[in-house]
């Protein structure tokens, strides 16, 4: 048997170094005259570890991390080709702590299949969800979706099923699917992770979402800074229609549905649903007023669903195994798994897939590891530029949606940022009025204007000029921005403005108090 | 030095791109990347040419063209080379390594150097959160930046 080695292709493994550690191993093979497959797989998500070279042996897999490419050398020295001991051998890659520890029901393959093996993706368990829906009629692929509780992983958990069932019931003479992959917010990257190491999912669940409402169109909208993932959503697209897969006649069904990747052009706020179809219709992206809703009147005012990646990621699941199955996880009303990144100022950095439930303190300090720097948390933002701050004092919330919305925070995509305990929450605050001001599309006043004028009163707060009354001018303008403003841009700006404000108020009073307190 | 082609040879080259690109649907998004693919830029000569192919008028050409941050109306430097400085790399020192490239370059955000070796830019989150602070060079990804990295990135940019 050809030994096979798999080293991630992988955008977090790539900016590691993983291009040197394949070449490496490519010219070492070469040198001693072994042949051997090299397989560039998705990451499994401990980006700690990367990059992570795993081989395949009769034993299962072993895996070795973080290697250098001064490590390959030795590496073949050691006999890595059968598993042998290196000191960077971390054994059966699912006995590795950080990944045993998870639930892996969206992310089950990523990492571990070729990402652009069709076969590959099939040996483990991929198309079952796709076939199953097929013999299904499409009120019976919306029941099943509705059922199993899953709610929109981009942020807003919009219970997915309710929306796929409006856009059915919707009379249309063409219907679009449309994959929100403009994951604009920092701290996130479960989408470009499964896009580059399982791309055939996505397509799967695009799919099934097409012969579930009678849409027979689908655009994935990907942001132009993940070049990598743009690439293998490409190739994967040309693959599955060669197979059969997109095409006239889905897996040789009478169902009709083929699909095109499209490229963001560096707007935020293309994230937010609506601006994505005027972007995708070739437009500004400009937040549209709703309703009428998009799944009323949707792209080129059409019938669309309009889903978060990870949403539909997780469709070929709940297909394949039950409503159920998917919706024992979880907890309240937050039912199965979320990928939480765990990103920023921490030890383990990294993709955690699990149910719903745990809490944000198990997260960072008992997953996370507390953070890289060594020093004690101060505060973690929680969902993207928009998310609250929050200080260990509410490191009991548990992650689910309303749990977070109870203590006014948002899970949003489930992006966590860690800051040590050198973070200035005005400096934060006052990032989150300047990010709103630079990425406002400037339909609506708040947003446009309130985000301007909150960057101007922030700084008068710095200089210490009339601390108290430009305190209630920031509060006031918050609580203006939050309800007034068309989207969540301008609507959620508030969540880190005012959460570092009651989480932090050290951090807000006067210069020369805040220097004789240090 | 960068020869400007003229006017005419702009005109005829966004057309064959357009050909390329008006079967899709909503398709001045991939025109418009096409384009800069094809000259580094978005160039104002571009812009008739597209708003008579599409039968819209040249203001709403402009306006999709000055919404969106990735498209350039000059070329830019022959290395391309993005910092992000949204909140997970913040948590990683960004502000210092925005700062020390800056100064080892002599320009800032949104500049390029005189030579034209490079054009530095603010990018917010490559989703790279997991090693920050992050770079990208020109479509390279580079993470956990340390005083090594930023050394051999402006070695590079400037060879």
């Amino acid at each position: 048997m050809i030994p096979r080695i798999y080293i991630p292709g992988d955008s977090g493994a790539l900016a590691l170094g993983a291009e040197k550690v394949a070449k490496a191993i490519a010219s070492e093979l070469a040198e001693r005259g072994i042949e051997a497959k090299i397989v560039r797989n998705g990451s499994r998500g401990a980006y700690f570890l990367e990059p992570m070279v795993e081989v395949a042996t009769a034993n299962g897999r072993v895996a070795y991390g973080p290697v250098k490419p001064s490590d390959v050398k030795s590496l073949f020295d050691c006999g890595f080709l059968t598993g042998g001991h290196h000191k960077r051998w971390l054994g059966a890659p699912d006995k590795i702590p950080f990944l045993a520890k998870q639930t892996r029901l969206t992310f089950a393959r990523c990492g571990v299949t070729d990402p652009l093996s069709l076969e590959s993706y099939k040996n483990h368990g991929g198309l079952n969800g796709l076939t199953n829906a097929l013999k299904l009629t499409p009120a019976a692929i919306v029941a099943q979706v509705t059922e199993s509780g899953l709610r929109g992983r981009g942020g807003a958990g919009f219970p997915t099923g309710i929306k796929w069932k409006t856009v059915l019931d919707t009379v249309g003479d063409r219907k679009y699917i449309v994959c929100n992959a403009d994951e604009g917010d920092s701290g996130t990257f479960a989408d470009r992770m499964i896009m580059e190491g399982d791309p055939f999912v996505l397509i799967e669940g695009m799919t099934i979402a097409g012969i579930a409402t009678g849409a027979t169109k689908g655009f994935v909208y990907i942001r132009s800074e993940y070049p990598h993932a743009v690439a293998v959503m490409n190739k994967a697209v040309e693959v599955a229609r060669k197979a059969g897969v997109l095409g006239a006649s889905v897996l040789g069904s009478s169902n009709a549905f083929d699909m095109e990747i499209r490229v963001g052009a560096g707007a935020y706020v293309c994230g937010e649903e609506t601006a994505l179809l005027d972007s995708l219709e070739g437009k500004r992206g400009m937040v549209r007023a709703k309703p009428p809703l998009p799944a009323h009147k949707g792209l080129f005012g059409k019938p669309t669903v309009i889903n978060n990646v990870i949403s539909l990621a997780s469709v070929p699941v709940i297909m394949d195994k039950g409503a159920p199955f998917y919706k024992d996880f979880g907890m309240g009303r937050s039912r199965g798994t979320i990928p939480i990144q765990i990103a920023g100022n921490v030890k383990y950095a990294g993709l955690f897939e699990a149910a719903f439930g745990m809490t944000l303190g198990e997260i960072v300090d008992d997953i996370g590891g507390g953070t890289a720097t060594g020093r004690p948390v101060k505060a973690v933002q929680v969902g993207g530029p928009l998310g609250a701050y929050f200080p260990r004092a509410l490191f009991d919330t548990p992650f689910d949606y309303e749990a977070f919305a109870a203590k006014d925070g948002l899970i949003g995509h489930a992006g966590i940022v860690v800051f040590d305990d050198t973070a200035d929450m005005l400096k934060q605050a006052r990032f989150a009025m300047e990010f709103c001001a630079i990425e406002s599309c400037g339909k609506c006043t708040p947003c446009r204007i309130g985000s301007t004028r909150g960057v101007e009163t922030i700084d008068r707060l710095a200089a210490g000029i009339e601390p108290e009354k430009n305190l209630a001018l920031v509060t006031d303008l918050c609580n203006t921005m939050k309800f007034g403003s068309l989207c969540a841009l301008g609507g959620f700006t508030p969540y880190p403005v005012m959460s570092s404000i009651t989480h932090f108020p050290d951090d807000f009073k006067p210069a020369p108090v805040r220097v004789a307190a240090e | 030095m960068t020869v400007q082609p003229a006017s005419t040879e702009i005109a005829s080259r966004t057309a064959a791109i357009i050909q390329e690109m008006r079967g899709l649907e909503g398709p001045l998004l991939p025109i418009l990347h096409g384009i800069q693919e094809e000259f580094g830029h978005v160039p104002q000569d571009s812009l008739p040419v597209i708003a008579e192919a599409l039968n819209i008028s040249r203001a709403e050409v402009h306006g999709v063209v000055s919404f969106y941050h990735d498209y350039r109306r000059h070329p830019a430097g022959r290395h391309v080379l993005k910092l992000c400085q949204a909140e997970s790399c913040q948590s990683m020192g960004s502000d210092a390594v925005a700062a020390k490239i800056k100064q080892l370059l002599g320009i800032g955000f949104h500049e390029t150097t005189r030579d034209g070796s490079v054009t530095l830019e603010p990018v917010y989150c490559l989703g790279l959160c997991a090693c920050s602070p992050a770079a990208m060079l020109d479509g390279e990804v580079i993470g956990r930046l340390d005083d090594e990295k930023i050394e051999e990135i402006v070695t590079e940019v400037r060879s």
